[in-house]
């Protein structure tokens, strides 16, 4: 089996829609370690990808004006034991653009892996990009994930992002998203880890309103158990009349786990507003005690409302 | 044998220093029948229904509660549900990430929830993939609460309060969640501070201070509910309304 097929079959087994991968009508870049195994491009969109010493380095291009019918693919991943694999996005959505990217980042035997994405992003005026990242990942634990990302939004654009870690051990997550955002707009960003034995997760999120009317959320969602460690940081920044920003982190804790949330929210213009909430412990009461009244056990309706928070 | 009997029963919150809130409270209801419970706020409905559900910190200090002639007593709350008890909280918890169709089949993978949803009131169309979290409305929450108690075909459902919110269910909405009820077998208690809700029990019980203060025929019981009336108050207005 070629590495590309393993790839795919990896891809296809973890959720990834293969038929996309073998599709015109899809752009996908699929690389393994530092090699790009394969990659293709429709109109509007320009992909410049090369490989480098450890990982590799695209240019991403949406066309003024172009909005992509379907999804971009990409499929990242270290299929053996040991490795590094750095991934250097440059990404750029021109003036009234928009794309939905969505990676899949596939560890399956890791025992000594480092993934580390070193991305920017300058979403233009009126633009509009989603960005889905999900991990697979194998039960070793032995998986080193560092996602950086720097994005500004222009006015009027829009960026969404969420991302998923829940299959597997975690492993070790630094995930660190900077988000600036222009007059009129909008972001969203999502993270929902769930992690087991020794994980170690480390989330920081900040978002800067710096335009007129500009909004933003950070929502985090992260369930622990047995002796593993989470720390949310969740930062939101009112600098200018109009923006609204929010910061909403729950994190449920079992076994030994432990785990922190610290948000912080500035204001510094008086006609912005930011607020935040968390919640941490154990899972809520009520909605355990409401769902053993249905008849569930104790243990069914704690993963029912693990798996709920999480999805 | 009575479905559920309650004997005697007294209930003291932890905290000590506070007074009892139910305090040799006596009540019974049949199999399949409806049985509304009238009083005003903190009479102790509510308080009764969490313990006949076995809530967390809610276990009697003093009585019985008997189901099909079985003592309760420790039991958890999924073992009560096992047994044919189940209840609508009066403000029902949100969940994230839990569909209403999935709410709906968690226990009965091939309930209709179309049919369900149209006995509460609710398009399925519009509500079936939508999450039970905080985007439904109190009134929107609670019908999904009373379509997933349904589904269940309990031997009693304990409803706390389906009439009260902001977004309220209307009686007529009630009267038809009631009927499916009794079609499928189930008895009801029903909670309520509304006579006109309880007219529509079989029997109906009005809770003053801790206690059953008058029972019966849903008609007079409203009467004397309406009248301010309480027997343990000796004719004079009711000192907890």
């Amino acid at each position: 089996m070629s590495e590309l097929e393993e790839l795919t079959a990896c891809f296809g087994n973890a959720g990834g829609d293969v038929r996309a991968l073998g599709d015109a009508e899809f752009a996908h870049l699929a690389a393994s370690g530092h090699r790009i195994l394969s990659s293709r491009t429709v109109e509007g969109l320009v992909v410049d990808a090369r490989e480098i010493l450890d990982g590799i380095s695209a240019t991403v291009t949406v066309k003024a004006g172009v909005k992509l019918k379907n999804p971009v693919h990409m499929c990242f991943g270290v299929l053996h034991k040991e490795g590094t694999q750095r991934i250097e996005m440059d990404v750029r959505l021109e003036e009234g653009s928009s794309a939905h990217f969505i990676a899949h980042c596939i560890f399956p035997k890791a025992e000594k892996v480092r993934h580390i994405m070193d991305a920017t992003v300058a979403i233009g005026e009126g633009a509009e990009m989603r960005y889905s990242e999900t991990h697979y990942h194998g039960l070793s634990g032995g998986v080193e994930v560092m996602p950086k990302a720097v994005v500004t939004i222009g006015r009027g654009g829009r960026y969404f992002t969420d991302f998923t870690l829940t299959t597997g051990r975690v492993g070790k997550l630094d995930l660190d998203y900077t988000v600036e955002a222009g007059e009129d707009a909008v972001t969203e960003m999502v993270a929902r880890v769930f992690g087991h034995g020794t994980d170690d997760i480390h989330i920081r999120d900040r978002v800067m309103l710096a335009g007129k009317n500009a909004r933003g959320l950070i929502k985090s969602r992260v369930a622990i158990e047995d002796d593993a460690h989470a720390e949310v940081t969740g930062i939101t920044e009112g600098n200018a009349a109009g923006a609204r920003g929010h910061v909403d982190c729950m994190e449920i804790v079992k076994d030994r786990a432990v785990a922190r949330a610290i948000p912080i929210v500035q204001v510094n213009d008086p006609g912005a507003k930011v607020t935040h909430e968390a919640a941490i412990g154990s899972v809520d009461k009520r909605q355990m005690e409401t769902l053993m009244a249905h008849g569930l056990l104790p243990e069914e309706a704690v993963d029912i409302i693990v798996k709920g928070m999480l999805r | 044998m009575p479905l559920l009997e309650i004997q005697d029963l007294v209930y003291e919150p932890p905290a000590q220093g506070t007074a009892r809130i139910l305090d040799g409270l006596s009540l019974s209801v049949e199999a399949g029948e409806v049985h509304a419970l009238l009083g005003a706020n903190g009479t102790g409905k509510s308080t009764l229904a969490y313990l006949i559900m076995g809530c967390e910190g809610y276990r009697p200090a003093s009585g019985n509660i008997l189901f099909e002639g079985s003592a309760l007593d420790t039991l958890p709350i999924h073992e009560r549900a096992r047994l044919g008890i189940t209840m609508a909280w009066q403000e029902p918890v949100r969940f994230e990430g839990i569909s209403v169709n999935d709410y709906l089949t968690f226990r009965n993978k091939d309930a209709d929830t179309t049919e369900l949803l149209e006995l509460v009131g609710l398009n399925p169309a519009l509500y079936g993939s939508r999450m039970v979290d905080r985007a439904l409305s109190g009134g929107e929450r609670k019908r999904i609460e009373l379509a997933s108690i349904l589904v269940l075909r309990p031997k009693l459902a304990i409803l706390d309060e389906p009439d009260s919110g902001i977004d309220m269910l209307s009686t007529k909405d009630i009267i038809n969640v009631i009927a499916a009820f009794k079609q499928g077998g189930s008895a009801v208690l029903l909670i309520t501070h509304r006579e006109e809700i309880a007219m529509i029990a079989d029997r109906s019980s009005q809770l003053c201070n801790g206690r059953v203060i008058c029972s019966g025929d849903p008609a007079k019981v409203a009467e004397h509910y309406k009248a301010r009336h309480c027997m343990t108050c000796n004719g004079v207005e009711c000192h907890y309304v």
